[in-house]
């Protein structure tokens, strides 16, 4: 029987057989359960930093990982986090979320995704949970799809974030490509993309960057969401948005929705994978929510125990912090005023910094076409670049980016731009 | 508009979580919740560390502090801190670079990640689990790919532990299983193994090939000292095994909501540590990609200072103390009210939790008729009691044990 206060009984004690040195002698010859598992590759993109990291060169600059910096090349902490913050420390206390996050901050995300008005919101029809950012709320979405859909695949744009193959494929449901790039335009290959969504079979599930495209910033124009919006309801398909970006794609969260509210006007019931990790800066709280519109409040409270189901046995309840963070932001109107301003001036630097990468690299006398850099919108910027191109920027010019080419303009400063131009230009202008 | 899950039923309400529902929809004055193991006061108040306090103003005056993603692995001088934390600063595994750690989502996501590993790396896919035990365990490894199997525990009759029982399931484990071991103050019986049987357990598992997981989630809590609540994890790592350690912070920092914790794996050798590291990324980057940076931050800002650290092992033993003392006042006034059977095992148990042995009819009528809330177990949480409240919950007892059936 264990005994209650046994403090101090064992401390210093050893059980063990044999050997001074205090392993156990017949333990040694066995060898580890482990010996045949493999290196793992490193992961694509936060692989750049790291290497980004260990170069000693003063000149060298990190397009790779999309985290905003500031004119300085520096990382931001908004103004309204730091103040929300200020005003949390010491005065929450650190209690367990319920299993779906905090019920505040996910109604004050919804109105942000379907509108502050939306009458979804109003008939209480959305199933909503608080989810581990961006990646957790499609990881979670995607775990209930294999669950109850279980028949289903998800198509996924070409290209896509990379992490987006990783985490269907984690949850074991079969995956397809859809087109998207296009190559020779450097935009988006809409007949192409039509002709794949009308060819999947009815019932197909469609991941949908919201806005701002990752990694290519090419974003269907609102009369293309249309017809795709159309075409996805004539095939009874299940629209799903991963939106990463509201706020920084164009600066005002309202037009960057457009492409959801278009769908939602039409009927579509979809499902919505919303992060804080970029428009409010909150990368590493891991903070953001996953929503899955239904046919009426009894089957929102269906869906949604479900979908708690699913975080339960994953880590239980979601981190209350960056939750805190955002309700205290979003339901205080001067916070949230502060916060849109904010917002706007990452999108508008970012958007100052495409202009001037495109200017750069025509005054250098490229003779190739730069104009998609300022087409494409949010925080990256699809080059063309080959990865042999992209080594050689990497090699003799410290520059850091994705292999696919992929430029964070977020990255980009006025006092790199020229650099960065520069060495575009050395790399491209033979091909 | 036809929804595509329109098939998709109700979820049962958890049976932990529901409990505090249950409790929250209750209009009683006299309603008590012993059902989430959540620490609270005297005055029934959930509680912030001083020392966490302490931390939290350290990191918000930090003005250059950011909150850019950290690493997949997580932060890593908490991981280190928190690996010494659990196996000792001295600990030979670490000294050669023999255990890999990644920061998880508190005690849950450090199971859950550990399961997910040993489901496509390990050569045994069987994981057994100890009966009873926290209700999340078969479902975080069933989702894991784990398939679970029980051994024996708990002994009814004695409110003990069924020594016996639980040496013949894992004698009859096939080589290599993986074991789930509550490292101390077990979750829900608060029965844990003397440090004796513990030595039996060890050279049993490790005879077999067997392969301990432990959950430690109660490192400081359950007797009030940090490295006697970690023998048992650091007699298996003596011994030159590999195993795996699930740590959580939610109790012993109070940092429930927070969700930190860590996964340690301990190897054979640097090399294995360094490989397993780099796959356990490749089950977190589709899960979540990073964990959160607040609570470990905290963790880390405490254990690395002597004063903070010393800090919270005071406040760490008045907590296991003040539970100690409840397990005393509810005997006592179990006793004082002549309530037949014995009561000892409320005394003999450790941790948050004791195992009443009420069964659940018995635990209906407390909830009925005394708004008394635990689980349909029997099991209270120690911590939701005060001096002012043991007198009803003994009342409660009382009343459900000797009524005509």
């Amino acid at each position: 029987m264990a005994m209650a206060g046994r403090s101090g009984l064992v401390a210093g004690r050893r059980f063990f057989l044999g050997g001074s040195s205090g392993s156990c002698t017949w333990m040694r010859g066995l060898s580890s359960w482990w010996k045949n598992v493999e290196p793992a590759p490193k992961d694509p993109i936060l692989g750049v930093t790291e290497a980004f990291l260990s170069d000693p060169s003063p000149d060298k600059v990190n397009v790779g990982v999309g985290a905003y910096r500031d004119d300085n090349g520096k990382p931001v902490v908004l103004e309204c986090v730091r103040e929300a913050e200020r005003r949390i420390a010491g005065s929450a206390n650190m209690e367990y979320l319920p299993m779906g996050g905090s019920v505040k901050m996910v109604e004050e995300t919804l109105k942000l995704a379907y509108g502050e008005d939306s009458v979804f919101l109003k008939d209480k029809r959305v199933a909503a949970v608080q989810a581990l950012s961006g990646t957790g709320a499609c990881r979670l979405f995607a775990d209930f799809q294999r669950r109850f859909r279980p028949e289903s695949q998800i198509y996924i744009p070409v290209p896509t974030w990379a992490n987006h193959h990783n985490i269907w494929r984690d949850a074991h449901v079969p995956q397809q490509t859809y087109h998207y790039y296009h190559a020779e335009s450097r935009g988006l290959d809409f007949s192409a993309l039509m002709d794949d969504v009308k060819n999947a079979p009815n019932g197909s599930f469609f991941l949908l960057h919201a806005c701002a495209h990752n990694p290519t910033g090419v974003d269907p124009t609102e009369e293309q969401w249309r017809e795709i919006s159309q075409l996805i309801k004539a095939k009874g398909h299940f629209p799903f948005f991963d939106m990463a970006y509201q706020g920084f794609a164009s600066g005002d969260p309202e037009r960057d929705a457009k492409s959801i509210r278009i769908f939602l006007e039409d009927g579509h019931a979809i499902g919505i994978a919303q992060s804080y990790a970029k428009n409010m800066g909150l990368y590493g709280q891991r903070v953001g929510c996953l929503s899955v519109l239904c046919e009426d409040e009894k089957q929102a409270v269906v869906v949604k125990s479900q979908l708690q189901q699913l975080a339960r046995p994953m880590y239980s309840n979601p981190p209350l912090h960056g939750a805190l963070i955002v309700t205290t932001i979003l339901s205080d109107p001067d916070l949230k005023q502060l916060w849109l301003k904010e917002v706007k001036m990452m999108a508008d630097r970012i958007i100052g910094m495409r202009a001037a990468l495109r200017e750069n690299l025509e005054n250098l006398g490229s003779t190739l076409s730069w104009k998609h850099i300022t087409n494409q919108i949010g925080m990256f910027c699809y080059s063309g670049m080959t990865p042999e191109q992209v080594d050689r920027l990497t090699k003799e010019f410290h520059i850091y980016m994705t292999r696919n080419g992929r430029i964070s303009m977020a990255g980009v400063t006025t006092g790199n731009v020229g650099y960065l131009a520069n060495a575009i230009h050395e790399v491209t202008k033979s091909g | 508009m036809d929804s595509v899950f329109s098939h998709v039923v109700q979820a049962p309400e958890d049976p932990i979580l529901g409990v505090t529902v249950a409790y929250n929809k209750d209009n009683s004055p006299a309603k008590l919740n012993l059902g989430v193991g959540a620490y609270r006061t005297e005055e029934g108040k959930p509680v912030v560390l001083d020392v966490v306090r302490k931390a939290e103003q350290i990191l918000v005056s930090d003005s250059k502090r950011v909150k850019e993603y950290l690493p997949i692995v997580g932060l890593a001088e908490f991981n280190k801190l928190s690996a010494k934390l659990i196996l000792g600063a001295d600990s030979p595994a670490i000294q050669e670079n023999r255990v890999t750690t990644v920061q998880c989502l508190s005690g849950t996501g450090s199971l859950r990640v550990g399961g997910e590993f040993l489901g496509r790396h390990y050569h045994e896919r069987t994981i057994y689990i100890p009966q009873p035990t926290w209700g999340n365990h078969p479902k975080v490894f069933t989702l894991a790919g784990l398939s679970v199997k029980y051994y024996r525990y708990y002994d009814p009759s004695t409110r003990g532990l069924d020594f016996q029982g639980l040496l013949e399931d894992l004698s009859s484990a096939p080589s290599g299983a993986v074991v789930l071991l509550h490292a101390c103050a077990h979750n829900p019986t608060g029965v844990d193994p003397t440090p004796e049987q513990w030595e039996q357990i060890r050279q049993l598992i490790r005879s077999k090939q067997l392969l301990p997981f432990f959950d430690s989630a109660y490192q400081g809590f359950a007797s009030g000292s940090l490295d006697a609540d970690a023998q048992s994890v650091r007699s298996f790592v003596a011994d030159g095994g590999e195993c795996l350690v699930a740590q959580s912070y939610a109790k012993n920092m109070g940092l429930y909501g927070e969700r930190v914790g860590a996964l340690s794996i301990v190897c054979k050798s640097a090399d294995v540590a360094s490989r397993v590291e780099s796959q356990l990324k490749l089950v977190i980057r589709p899960m979540y990609s990073n964990p959160p940076i607040h609570g470990a931050s905290i963790v880390a800002t405490i254990l690395k200072d002597s004063d903070m650290y010393h800090a919270w092992t005071i406040e760490l033993k008045a907590m296991a103390d003040r539970i100690i003392s409840m397990r005393h006042q509810l005997f006592e006034a179990l006793k004082a009210r002549g309530t037949p059977g014995d009561w000892s095992h409320i005394i003999k148990q450790i941790g948050m939790f004791t195992f009443t042995g009420l069964n659940s009819e018995q635990v209906a009528f407390m909830t009925k008729e005394y708004h008394i809330y635990l689980t349909s177990d029997g099991r209270i949480s120690m911590a939701g009691l005060s001096s002012k409240t043991v007198p009803h919950l003994a009342d409660a007892i009382h009343a459900a044990v000797t009524k005509a059936s």
